[in-house]
């Protein structure tokens, strides 16, 4: 089994976000590696917090905008890799989310659930279209070329692999990171959660939390 | 003393003709696509050592023990089992987001509320049929769909 990876260096979420919390020489560090990454020609940064995850990509929706962070603006968003292809994780993480929509009621309204596919070739808008209302009718599904799936899973810091097998479907299966990302209203990264960590409801109440302590500032 | 061997070789056959393995809570997730392989989970308990060789379905070409390994970077892996231990008396889970039956090539989509059968061949216990319920998409187990 043959694994080529996506884009080099992007696996360590975890170590950069440690990183970032250790000191500032190491957060310099991974401001450089970001760099490093980064295509010059992306449209301008939404660079925020401290961490080095940029909420930015350039890619279509289910219906067949074409959308940005800025689309989103004002909304809490809840943003999540995956590819329709997956049997496993990825519906699972997103009836998760689905199902932190329900809780939040009225609230949810604050929230904008994203599914990014990491696999747009077999993805295309008609197929996300299908795919997220099955699972929730706010679930927001985007696509795109390779290239712009590529900006968007390295700006996230999201890492991929495509695995190569005779068994899999299509001849590839796919890994992925597991991470649920909170971006603020603002744009900016807030914080990652992962769908065994803890059941919906608690992470329901956390995204509460952080509307109230909004609304009151 | 031989004759106390011969009688621990016959118990121990007779234990192993008597290997059970219970296989409980079977199901399945619904498709949304079609062509799109599936998941399938259920819980195995073995009275004995033994192993889960493979596992066959009509509605699938074929069926993968797939264990699912998330590494320190929180990435998501399938691992494929050739075999599956199941040690003695200790109750095996396969769940959503870990380990899963992968049904490959299936001849179409799964619909909520059908079902289907699944054949499991054990190394000892041999081989157990069971129905498997489709749920919904957003099923999480038999226990908690509404
Ligand atoms: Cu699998």
């Amino acid at each position: 089994m043959n694994t080529a990876n996506n884009t080099g260096g992007l696996r360590p979420i975890r170590r950069l976000l440690w990183a970032t919390v250790a000191g500032t020489a190491l957060a310099f560090g991974a401001a450089a590696l970001w760099r490093a990454f980064t295509p010059s020609d992306l449209p301008a940064p939404r660079v925020t917090g401290e961490a080095a995850i940029v909420n930015s990509y350039s890619l279509t929706d289910h219906a067949g905008r074409s959308v940005t962070p800025d689309s989103y603006d004002g909304q809490w968003q809840l943003v999540f890799f995956g590819f329709t292809f997956c049997p496993n994780i990825c519906p699972t993480t997103l009836a998760y989310i689905a199902s932190v929509m329900d809780i939040l009621g009225p609230e949810a309204d604050q929230v904008a659930p994203i599914f990014v596919t990491v696999d747009p070739a077999r993805d295309t808008v008609d197929v996300m279209a299908e795919y997220v209302a099955a699972f929730h009718p706010r679930l927001i599904g985007l696509t795109g070329t390779e290239a712009q799936a590529a900006e968007a899973t390295a700006n996230f810091r999201v890492w991929y692999e495509r695995s190569e097998g005779a068994d899999a479907p299509d001849g590839y299966l796919m890994a992925h990171s597991g991470y649920i990302y909170l971006m603020r209203p603002d744009g900016g990264f807030d914080t990652v959660y992962r769908e065994g960590d803890q059941p919906p409801e608690a992470l329901a109440d956390e995204i509460l939390m952080r509307i109230e302590r909004d609304e009151r500032s | 003393m031989k004759l106390f061997l011969a009688a621990v070789c016959t118990a121990m056959f007779s234990a192993a003709a008597l290997a059970e393995v219970v296989v409980s809570d079977p199901w399945a997730r619904a498709s949304i696509l079609a062509s799109r392989p599936g998941a399938a989970y259920l819980t195995l308990r073995s009275d004995a050592d033994d192993r889960l060789l493979s596992a066959t379905t009509p509605v699938a070409d074929h069926v993968m023990i797939h264990a699912s390994e998330t590494d320190a970077d929180s990435v998501a892996r399938m691992i494929h089992l050739d075999a599956l231990d199941l040690p003695a008396g200790r109750m095996v889970r396969f769940a959503p987001g870990g380990m899963h039956l992968m049904l490959m090539g299936l001849a179409g989509k799964l619909d909520e509320g059908a079902s289907f059968p699944l054949t499991l061949t054990f190394e000892r216990a041999g081989a157990i049929t069971v129905g498997v319920p489709v749920l919904g998409v957003a099923a999480t187990g038999p226990e908690v769909e509404p």
